[in-house]
């Protein structure tokens, strides 16, 4: 997923007299800027006009995920990374799953525990 | 820029260059991480821990919200603010959002230029990126000040529903208002040292990069509790 911008950076190698680092256009930096504030202002939307339900649920991941993507991927130089380090750092955080899972498991339990025995408070 | 010393070894259809570095960057016995500052590699594992933690308090987040049988404040309404008479709902929490992520673009043109040599435009970017932050926080305040004083939300305890609303709400929003208020201090320190040349005596601009990874994972946190604690 990586290698296109990677091999952008090789072609391109930078003059011997700048210092060594993540260089890329000004350009690109705007570009991701713009398409932040628009993805924003989209989930701000959401909002506003009153979504509900399975659409409201699947526009506000799908904006989170992609403005996520932008900054990790952009911002944060990860689109030009080496594997070794973008594994490293973008894999672990998978096992959350795990987590969101038995803890919804969890709380579906606990829901029904205090509506049937508690009747509906606690 | 490390694959130009490494041979390529690719055929048509086999396993992808990528790949292969990949499986030898971790079978090779040596540096992991090669060709990567160690102070990066270091800040990237720190923000994979940060990420633990603040995974931590949005699944309780989520855990207690789907628990709980009182009813959940709507958070448009709480966090709406009035503009001439009009209430335009979570207007205060968007305006914080446009903020962060304009602060994430200075910091990004932050270490483009630092890495360009260009040191007052780098130290500037900065001191513009912390000011940003500083707004936010300050805003953070005054949403703190409205709940707590005037709606008479606590930790413990919410007149609209759920009590749970307010130890979430606390312990969220404090936690990544903590992560802006040292990002700030953080960014000063380092813009000063621009300023002075530090960097420029060392012929290496990393420190302006390694700033502004931790800077961008503090929005990148806001990213996750707007739509999970604000829009959800």
């Amino acid at each position: 997923m990586n290698h296109a911008p990677m091999h952008i950076v090789e072609d391109n190698p930078p003059p011997a007299t700048h210092a060594p680092g993540q260089q890329h256009p000004i350009k690109v930096y705007l570009q991701v800027w713009g398409y932040l504030f628009v993805l924003s202002t989209m989930s701000y939307l959401v909002d506003y006009f009153h979504l509900q339900g399975a659409l409201r649920w699947t526009l506000i991941i799908t904006f989170m995920v992609l403005k996520a993507g932008l900054i990790v991927s952009i911002f944060m130089h990860m689109a030009w990374e080496r594997l070794a380090l973008v594994y490293a750092i973008l894999v672990p955080p998978l096992a959350l799953g795990t987590l969101i899972l038995l803890m919804s498991i969890e709380s579906g339990y606990t829901f029904w525990t205090r509506v049937i025995f508690l009747g509906g408070g606690g | 820029m490390d694959q130009r010393t490494t041979i390529v070894t690719t055929e048509p259809g086999g396993v992808p260059q990528g790949l292969r570095d990949f499986a030898g960057d971790w079978a090779a016995d040596q540096e992991v991480f090669r060709r990567v500052h160690w102070g990066k590699a270091m800040m990237w594992i720190f923000l994979l821990s940060d990420t633990f933690i603040f995974s931590s308090f949005l699944v309780s987040y989520m855990t207690m919200r789907s628990s709980v049988t009182a009813p959940w404040p709507n958070t448009a309404e709480v966090f709406g603010l009035n503009v001439f008479g009009v209430s335009v709902p979570l207007l205060l929490i968007a305006i914080m959002t446009f903020v962060l992520i304009s602060s994430s673009g200075t910091m990004a043109m932050a270490v483009n230029f630092g890495y360009r040599g260009n040191r007052k435009a780098t130290a500037r970017l900065m001191v513009a990126t912390a000011l940003f932050g500083a707004t936010f926080v300050s805003m953070q305040a005054f949403e703190w000040s409205k709940l707590i004083l005037t709606e008479g939300v606590r930790p413990w305890y919410n007149p609209m529903g759920a009590a749970q609303f307010g130890a979430s709400f606390f312990m969220i929003t404090g936690f990544h208002g903590l992560h802006v208020s040292i990002g700030v201090i953080m960014l000063l320190i380092v813009a000063s040292k621009v300023w002075r040349g530090h960097y420029d005596r060392k012929g290496d601009y990393s420190a302006v990069e390694i700033a502004g990874l931790y800077w961008h994972f503090v929005d990148l946190v806001w990213v996750f509790i707007f739509a999970f604690f604000y829009l959800w």
